[in-house]
């Protein structure tokens, strides 16, 4: 059975709900054959200063066209409004796409966005022509403000950047999610396991967006195609919508012609 | 002139364009460009005159998450 429904992103629609990234793979074979194994149809990339040891950059940017995926561009690693924006625009140039994976570091401790001045770069990019898929905390007010500024999606994070630890706040999380129905949301960053997947879509996650969880695991390849499972998995049981939560026991058998019913010796 | 190109220094003749600067540095394409923390687009390396102490950063593509 098929998602009956597409991932929307800024007026393009997807049938994989997987957006993934191309660090941290053991090799270059390996991180196209587990992009591949994922089916996801957008990939993150990134820019830093060309290194004319490795060719500039070359053969790694002819590795990533060749799967012929969408690109998604981010400003990872940037602490101030003028590195983001700057870079974006630098993005914008090289990959010729408007989009933009927006993140600005407020804390080295555990990279958590700063929610202020990614606010306040949002909206310089918008201004610009962007469309800007912003990382951000699971802060509601953070997310109202990012939604009037005119982003069309949101990407709470589920937990730290490459912590693995799943979705740490899915109140918080849940609570973002009926605030903004029209709003596409992606949990972006912290996801370890399938599991964790599951649960986004579960609670009405259009997306997520993963890296180290493929990367890093022991068969970055096999667990690619069990997060494409886990993202079919989880978007279905959205669709087909969760049994009544009970506080007590209910007999599923039926107890209507029930042998020795209650009897004693 | 002396400038620095991602974050090393480097010396170049005076009165040269962005893109002298970085054809002669031999940067290899796909590569965008800033000037003192700001976009130059590719439309003004020509005619983008890159004066002493100038910093000049050349990005490319690599790996992301």
């Amino acid at each position: 059975m098929q998602d009956t429904n597409k991932l929307e992103i800024y007026g393009k629609s997807f049938d994989s709900r997987l957006l993934i990234g191309s660090a941290l793979y053991p090799s270059p074979k390996i991180m196209q054959d587990s992009i591949r194994a994922s089916a996801s149809e957008i990939v993150t990339v990134s820019l830093r200063r060309q290194s004319p040891e490795e060719g500039g950059g070359t053969q790694f940017w002819q590795q990533i066209k060749d799967l012929g995926l969408t690109i998604l561009p981010n400003t990872a690693g940037c602490h101030s409004i003028q590195e983001a924006v700057t870079l974006a625009q630098m993005s914008r140039e090289i990959f010729d796409t408007n989009w933009i994976k927006l993140e600005l570091v407020g804390d080295e401790y555990n990279l958590q966005p700063d929610p202020i001045d990614l606010v306040k770069a949002t909206e310089i990019l918008l201004n610009d022509g962007f469309e800007v898929l912003p990382y951000c905390t699971d802060d509601l007010v953070i997310c109202r403000h990012l939604v009037e500024l005119g982003c069309k999606v949101l990407m709470p994070w589920g937990a730290p950047i490459g912590t693995g630890k799943g979705l740490l706040n899915p109140y918080a999380l849940s609570a973002i999610r009926h605030r903004f129905p029209q709003i596409t949301l992606i949990v972006d960053a912290g996801i370890g396991l399938p599991s964790h997947a599951v649960q986004a879509f579960e609670m009405g996650y259009d997306g997520i967006l993963l890296n180290s969880a493929i990367a890093q695991a022991q068969s970055p390849v096999t667990m690619a195609a069990s997060f494409k499972a886990a993202c079919q998995a989880g978007r279905l049981a959205y669709e087909a919508g969760r049994m009544p939560e009970k506080n007590t026991a209910q007999p599923s058998t039926p107890t209507l012609g029930m042998p020795f019913w209650h009897q004693t010796g | 002139m002396n400038v620095t190109i991602n974050g090393q220094p480097a010396e170049f003749s005076d009165g040269l364009s962005l893109l002298d600067v970085v054809v002669q540095h031999g940067a290899q394409a796909p590569f965008a460009l800033a000037v003192n923390g700001q976009f130059i687009p590719k439309s003004q390396h020509a005619e983008t005159q890159i004066k002493t102490q100038d910093s000049i950063e050349i990005l490319s593509p690599v790996q992301g998450g």
